[in-house]
């Protein structure tokens, strides 16, 4: 069931304190954050934000296509080093 | 022969049916036209007078996104989704499902058919 249209989207107040400050300051500071639950909004287009992964933080330069969705879609959490691979299958396939 | 939005021209159906082979009318959206249009849903696609293909022709133009357009409009939505690199737009790019499903089995629809790893315990393979 998607939130209540009448709450607003959800966003950490820290995090968008910071990126209200850095929009006032001009800076352009990677802002590292574990809030991956946080929806993106507008005020955060052009920014850089580190998203936590669990492991480390990945960089996501904010775009304006990416308004409405969460930090956490753009850190993948889960690590696919694939199963097999050429050299195990064109090994197994002489034998 | 009816013609509309295109390439599509099913003939001894209820129109209500016709209508259907359009990509994007279903059911619903078929029986909205023909209560717009005043036509009866029961008649058969070449029992229909021109005036009434006519007036079915325009109000789907009008109206509703069907076939190209709509088809274009789909895939620019998966590719903004690929183009941003969030996790849905990634699960497209590698042909996996979008919305959370297993993929430890089944998830064959998105995956295709099975392609069998040599060597593996034949014994937990089905059939």
């Amino acid at each position: 069931m998607p939130r209540s249209v009448h709450k607003g989207p959800y966003v950490s107040d820290k995090l968008l304190q910071k990126v209200q400050e850095m929009n006032e300051t001009g800076d352009r500071d990677v802002i590292r954050t574990w809030s991956r639950d946080s929806t993106i909004t507008p005020e955060f287009v052009g920014n850089t934000v580190a998203v936590h992964n669990g492991h480390k933080f990945i960089p996501v330069y904010v775009t304006e296509n990416m308004v409405g969705h969460k930090l956490g879609e753009f850190a993948p959490t889960r690590l696919f080093r694939g199963h097999g691979g050429r050299m195990a299958t064109d090994r197994r396939a002489v034998l | 022969m009816a013609r509309i939005a295109g390439v599509d021209l099913p003939k001894d159906k209820r129109v209500e049916i016709a209508l259907t082979y359009i990509y994007g009318v279903g059911r619903s959206t078929a029986q909205e036209i023909l209560e717009e249009t005043a036509v009866n849903p029961d008649t058969r696609t070449h029992e229909l007078s021109d005036e009434d293909l006519n007036k079915l022709r325009r109000v789907i133009e009008n109206r509703y996104k069907v076939e190209g357009a709509l088809r274009t409009e789909e895939s620019m939505n998966i590719k903004r989704l690929m183009d941003i690199g969030c996790y849905r737009g990634i699960r497209h790019k590698k042909g996996l499902p979008v919305r959370g499903q297993r993929t430890r089995t089944n998830a064959r629809t998105r995956k295709g058919p099975r392609k069998t790893v040599a060597g593996k315990k034949a014994t937990k393979q089905k059939k």
